[in-house]
């Protein structure tokens, strides 16, 4: 039995337990995704909590056809979404614009300041606490579409597909995202480590 | 294959410009790209050391971000969430 499929048996069991280690691993993420869909941190704490409910109560209809992470984010963002359109609360527009300022550029499109050398190093010089509170602040920064399919995809391990499934959108979409929150994460990382503007 | 279209296939494909490149980088690593899209841009990648450096840097993010750890629950989360879940037990 894989890792899933015990701990849904375990829960089905009414293991204590195994309902905090699920609450351990991932209120956290959850109550990120849910913030970026409503207005306040309570209003993100109340959503996250009906549905640990609802996936209390809907443990013995679970069928297994997606992993328990994708149910649970699905119907996270399920109600999170609704209860986003109940506030009326409008999401900004994606924003436009190049990744990479064009000012490391040169005319011909050639770098003009190319990036300097630490990707194999970056945890040499800068310690993984550090490391991990810089991209922490940059995910908080991230325009909030782009954060909910980094986060998903990048920190916690999950497929273009389960992405897809859970926010709800295409894969060309969540590309785009991926792209433009991903380059700015890379640009933080460059803002420490060395390279581009100061 | 007329004359023409075997003169195309067999030109030299454009250089591509760096600053295209660092928007490719997705659709790289994605696996979304033609064939043909995917050899320019590792000939490309094959004779520049920046946007070699740029891709591994974008790895390297991927890679780093993996290990941010979900933010530790509040004392006052655990008992709430204890709490909903022995509500739960007694409701069945």
């Amino acid at each position: 039995m894989d890792a899933d499929a015990t701990l849904l048996a375990r829960l089905r069991d009414g293991d204590e337990q195994a309902f905090t280690d699920l609450v351990e691993r991932y209120h956290s993420p959850m109550l990120r995704l849910a913030l970026s869909f409503v207005s306040s941190q309570a209003v993100a704490e109340e959503v996250v909590q009906d549905t640990w409910l609802a996936v209390l109560r809907g443990l013995g209809r679970f069928e297994e056809r997606s992993s328990l992470r994708t149910w649970l984010f699905t119907i996270l963002v399920n109600r999170a979404r609704s209860t986003g359109v109940r506030e009326a609360r409008t999401v900004p527009v994606a924003d436009a614009g190049p990744v990479v300022d064009a000012s490391r550029f040169g005319p011909n499109g050639a770098w003009a300041v190319p990036p300097e050398h630490w990707a194999e190093d970056a945890e040499n010089r800068v310690d993984a606490a550090k490391l991990s509170g810089l991209l922490r602040g940059g995910l908080d920064g991230l325009p909030v579409r782009q954060r909910d399919v980094v986060l998903l995809r990048d920190v916690e391990g999950m497929s273009s597909a389960e992405v897809c499934q859970v926010l709800a959108i295409s894969e060309a979409n969540q590309r785009v995202l991926l792209h433009r929150g991903r380059s700015k994460l890379r640009q933080v990382l460059e803002s420490e480590l060395g390279g581009g503007p100061r | 294959m007329s004359f023409l279209s075997g003169l195309l296939r067999f030109r030299a494909p454009a250089e591509l410009p760096c600053q295209q490149v660092v928007e490719m980088v997705t659709d790289y690593l994605e696996g979304a790209m033609s064939a043909a899209d995917r050899r320019r841009l590792d000939h490309h990648l094959d004779g520049c050391p920046g946007c070699t450096e740029y891709l591994a840097q974008i790895r390297e993010t991927i890679r780093l971000a993996g290990r941010v750890t979900p933010d530790d629950l509040t004392p006052e989360m655990r008992t709430e969430l204890t709490d909903l879940y022995r509500r739960w037990r007694n409701e069945g």
